[in-house]
């Protein structure tokens, strides 16, 4: 069979049925999948939550601070285990990463201690160097490595930035700007969760803004906990 | 041509990444690990198949002056339909795969592969053509990934081979993916396409 020849009529048929069909059927995909999709991303963010913080049996509504120093929001779950809060696990993005943003959920218990961390995308640190970040800060200072963790610390008492600017992080190997974005992250994640200034992880050009934001924060705790 | 022969001229006499030469911004972009490439060659290559079989099917409906945008309405819409789905029932595999999958609409194999095999000839031979395309593919961006995760940090699908701090980063930045390509493509036309 012949193609058909190249007139107004068939290239205008050919087109608008092909669209329509591609269309209906992404449409019906979409319409199916949005469910499992929303559970799938629920149920992720339940999982990383559930890594970093202290065991816990209910999730309150996450809460949403628009600005958490650098002009991303940062997104807090406070955990409560019999009624009582436990701990809280902040979602923040920093965009300090060496291939732009990096999204780190962190994990604090009631005193400020970093209880556990999760990298939720570093897709854009280098692999084999950057990309060893949702590891390398895991541990606390085994292998020889000292000063390697950062669980079990606290940003408001320890400096957490890396040794290189004088604080107390090992930073990756050869992926000193993927370390500092991971202090930066540890730094927003702090200032959001306490509302105070943390910003001891921050370089000096995101300290104004990491005070400013935790102020706003600071008050929005404040009317939080006078309604209650 | 033989359902096999048209595999195998994919795979060696027409390897897109070594031969043809086409696709190279995923493959520059993606294989700065093995397992980075290899995924990246997989979900290409289902798209390829599928893309391909279609084009062959409703190619002789298509006027000429309109082809070009009905084959990359047809492959952006197998691309997103992947997408949903590995999102939906896969999250996992999403994960790791997820930032590749939009690139593959971009990727000139797909819609070179359309223009060049499955406008021309029926279901079966552009499906085939499909999987040995998808598969030279795969290989190419396997071997390559390998090589620059092995220069660059000594471990090859993330097992350590060799000490820790073994290896030249260069491999595993920019330049090294030209370096090891332009490696590997002079071999492989030595080897197989003299």
């Amino acid at each position: 069979m012949a193609k058909l020849e190249n007139s107004l009529k068939n290239m205008f048929l050919s087109l608008t049925i092909i669209t329509v069909v591609v269309g209906a059927l992404l449409g019906a995909v979409a319409y199916i999948t949005s469910e499992p999709i929303a559970a799938a991303t629920a149920a992720a963010q339940k999982d990383a939550i559930k890594a970093v913080t202290p065991a816990f049996d209910t999730v309150s509504e996450p809460w949403v601070v628009e600005d958490s120093g650098n002009g991303l929001p940062a997104t807090i779950f406070a955990v409560s285990k019999d009624g009582k809060q436990v701990g809280s696990a902040v979602e923040v993005v920093t965009k300090k990463g060496f291939g732009g943003k990096v999204k780190v959920m962190m994990g604090f218990d009631m005193e400020g201690n970093i209880t556990g961390y999760n990298v939720l995308d570093c897709s854009n640190e280098t692999p084999g160097l950057g990309a060893k970040m949702p590891d390398w800060f895991q541990g606390q200072g085994e292998n020889g490595k000292p000063g390697t963790g950062v669980i079990g610390k606290n940003p408001g008492k320890s400096n957490l930035t890396v040794t290189k600017d004088g604080g107390e992080v090992d930073a990756i190997t050869a992926a000193t700007i993927s370390t500092r974005a991971f202090c930066d992250a540890i730094a927003l994640a702090y200032a959001a969760f306490t509302g105070t200034d943390a910003s001891t992880g921050a370089s000096s050009a995101a300290k104004d803004a990491v005070e400013e934001a935790a102020e706003t924060v600071g008050d929005m705790v404040d009317a939080i906990q006078s309604e209650e | 041509m033989s359902k096999l022969g048209i595999i195998i001229n994919g795979l060696i006499k027409e390897n897109p990444t070594f031969v043809l030469l086409l696709g190279m911004c995923p493959t520059l972009g993606t294989t700065s690990s093995a397992l980075n490439g290899m995924s990246m060659g997989l979900a290409t290559m289902v798209v390829l198949i599928l893309a391909n079989m279609v084009i062959a099917a409703i190619a002789r409906f298509i006027p000429d002056k309109v082809h070009i945008p009905c084959y990359i309405v047809v492959i952006a819409g197998f691309v997103t339909l992947v997408q949903l789905l590995l999102k939906a029932y896969l999250p996992e595999i999403d994960k790791s795969l997820g930032i590749f999958i939009p690139l593959i609409v971009v990727n000139c194999i797909v819609l070179g592969r359309a223009e060049a095999f499955a406008a021309k000839n029926g279901v079966i031979d552009s499906a085939c053509d499909g999987i040995g395309i998808g598969l030279g593919f795969t290989i190419a961006l396997t071997i390559l990934g390998a090589c620059r995760e092995f220069l660059g940090t000594g471990a090859i699908f993330g097992f350590g081979i060799m000490p820790e701090n073994y290896g030249a980063l260069t491999f595993v930045l920019a330049p090294g993916a030209f370096i090891t390509l332009a490696y590997l493509s002079a071999i492989f036309n030595k080897l197989f396409n003299k």
